[in-house]
């Protein structure tokens, strides 16, 4: 089942006197329950597709199917409610609300969601237990280290339920250990629960678990390959 | 609601010590402005006061042109139904009847003009507590033969209590009206200008010496609510149809009414300044607040959130600084205005010759109506309204992609 149809994307930055072509017509699937990574060198458009995935900016041209809604026809604030209900985001730098404990980091999603306050404490404590901060639910992002906050935002990605969980550069500002363990989790959770991970990123840990491989260059898909489990 | 609260409570606490000085410089504001407007205010409404129930009561009924002409041609008999709309009308709460006009009073070579005010005794004392201001002597009892002299003219005069005054004037329809009268008694107010407006003496007598028996040139009305004064007056002009005229007090007494006004329109361009300031430090919290969280702020929107619940976010933030600086400024400004009400602060030297040259008596009143603290509560309001736009334009123009990458 496709939980992503590209079509002929292309985003043209018109912000300065030269054009800036950052998507050249970029065509792609994505079925329910892949693992996949998006690389590519810096400028080559990685962020900006993710950035269109995740309906955080408008194409120029094409169309982007997430589930069967086209959602460059949304209006602003129903892709809000689109990306709350369908989207999971995972951040290069974790960006949780530093003044909110991670319980309630991961509760705060359900809670816009409209989810019944014992039903959305319990999701949030079993998602914390799941990424295995069981023992720090009541602690701030301050208190917690890079590790255990991506981890956090993991659980707060996946507490709504999303469609599919789009992660940009997880793992960038993470020691070895902690992208060692945060991957396995999540494909752990990949494995387990079927969800989608699209991942963009440069780290080669995370394109060793990835199973599907696509390259970006000057805004356009130059390789796709599926690895077998 | 409550976890926009309880956020937006957070949110104004993780830069502890700007906030305090933001909630600081509010509560300077509102502990100066309250200040300011509560002595202003137990000003005015001691110079009312001193107007209103030392002297003119509220509302005055004349026989028609009597204020233009003040003579004792425009003199009037009130008839029953004149009396029965008043004792009908359940917001006024005495009346006195007053005979008044100009005459010379002499003793030995001193001679004064000043006013002559015929009064009933034992209800004047009712309403306006003359009694209490006599300062040497006796008040005057119902028939009495004798004259009271405030202070001032008393000294001009050179009489003493038991001296002998001659009053001249004149009476009815170009009749003489001259008599004796012996000081029985010397008033002191408390405001300098009565102490020099003239002297009383029984209303009988004052009929009497001005050929007007049974007949006034006012009737001085005492009312509950000082707010109702316009509305009492035209309910009145209504029920009498308009036989009489009726004076309310400010009518009477332009010069205290404008003063106030005039004076009020000074305060409020010192308030306004004080207010500028409480609000631009208001401001540059709000400015620092949104600049340090527009990446969070997209990420907010980015994950889900509406950019309306976000400005409500925003919108508790400021407001709750605001109220922090306010509820501070009440704690403090009330119990210290409640003490000033019941303990005014008399002025000595330069300042007190200053207020005494105004007419008015040289102490400090304050006040703690209800309204110069709701008017603080207002103020702020509408002061972190007016900040309150930045941040929702702000929000409402955010670029997601471009907040997300700052």
């Amino acid at each position: 089942m496709n939980v992503i149809e590209v079509k002929d994307l292309k985003k043209v930055y018109n912000s300065t006197e030269v054009k800036v072509n950052a998507l050249n017509g970029i065509d792609l699937t994505i079925e329910k329950g892949e693992f996949t990574a998006i690389v590519g060198p810096s400028g080559s458009g990685k962020t900006t597709f993710l950035n269109m995935l995740g309906g955080l900016d408008s194409p120029t041209s094409g169309d982007i199917n997430i589930g069967g809604t086209e959602i460059g026809k949304l209006s602003s604030s129903k892709l809000i409610d689109f990306r709350l209900q369908n989207i999971g985001f995972v951040f290069q730098a974790y960006n949780l609300i530093p003044v909110l404990t991670a319980l309630e980091n991961v509760e705060f999603i359900m809670q816009m969601q409209g989810v019944d306050k014992k039903q959305r404490q319990q999701r949030a404590k079993d998602l914390l237990i799941q990424v295995g901060l069981g023992d720090r639910i009541n602690s701030r992002p301050s208190k917690l280290s890079g590790g255990q906050q991506q981890r956090v935002a993991v659980a707060r990605a996946l507490a709504s339920k999303p469609t599919f969980v789009l992660a940009d550069e997880p793992t960038a500002n993470l020691d070895s250990k902690s992208t060692e363990n945060l991957l396995s989790m999540m494909e752990e959770l990949n494995k387990q629960e079927k969800i989608t991970f699209i991942f963009s990123t440069h780290d080669q840990r995370v394109v060793n678990k990835a199973h599907r491989v696509i390259t970006l260059e000057d805004g356009k898909i130059i390789s796709d390959d599926r690895k077998n489990e | 609601m409550k976890t926009n609260l309880k956020l937006a409570w957070r949110n104004i606490w993780r830069n502890r010590r700007r906030t305090l000085i933001t909630v600081a410089s509010i509560f300077f504001g509102v502990l100066l402005s309250t200040f300011m407007t509560s002595m202003q205010e137990g000003t005015y409404s001691k110079m009312i006061d001193n107007v209103v129930s030392f002297y003119s009561g509220y509302i005055q009924i004349h026989q028609n042109d009597y204020w233009d002409n003040k003579t004792i041609e425009y003199t009037f008999q009130p008839n029953d139904s004149l009396i029965q709309v008043l004792q009908e009308n359940q917001e006024i709460t005495s009346y006195v009847p007053r005979l008044e006009s100009f005459t010379l009073m002499s003793y030995e070579n001193s001679t004064k003009g000043a006013a002559l005010i015929g009064i009933d005794p034992t209800k004047e004392n009712q309403m306006t507590n003359l009694s209490r201001w006599v300062e040497k002597g006796q008040y005057l009892k119902q028939g009495d033969d004798g004259i009271l002299l405030p202070v001032n003219l008393a000294k001009n005069l050179g009489v003493n209590l038991n001296d002998t005054l001659v009053l001249i004037s004149q009476g009815y329809h170009g009749a003489s009206a001259a008599a004796l009268f012996p000081v029985k008694g010397i008033l002191k107010f408390p405001s300098p200008a009565m102490n020099n407006l003239g002297g009383y003496i029984d209303i009988k007598a004052a009929q009497e010496f001005f050929s007007v028996p049974e007949k006034l040139t006012s009737l001085v009305l005492m009312i509950d609510d000082y707010s109702k004064v316009n509305q009492i007056k035209h309910q009145l002009q209504t029920e009498l149809k308009d036989r009489y005229e009726i004076m309310t007090w400010d009518e009477m007494d332009p010069v205290t009414k404008n003063m106030i006004e005039a004076d009020r329109s000074g305060a409020y361009l010192t308030k306004g300044i004080l207010y500028a300031l409480v609000g631009f430090g208001i401001f540059g919290t709000v400015i620092m607040m949104i600049a340090e969280r527009r990446k969070e702020m997209g990420i907010m929107i980015a994950i889900g959130m509406q950019k309306s619940r976000l400005s409500k976010i925003l919108f508790y933030e400021t407001t709750l600084i605001g109220l922090i600086g306010v509820i501070f400024g009440f704690a403090i400004s009330l119990p210290f205005i409640i003490y000033l009400v019941y303990h005014p602060i008399p002025l000595t030297g330069e300042a007190a010759k200053a207020y005494e040259q105004f007419g008015l008596e040289a102490v400090m009143y304050f006040s703690a109506k209800w309204f110069i603290f709701a008017r603080q509560v207002l103020v702020i309001f509408i002061l972190t309204m007016v900040v309150y736009l930045y941040p929702l334009f702000k929000t409402y123009r955010l670029k997601l992609t471009e907040a997300l990458h700052s």
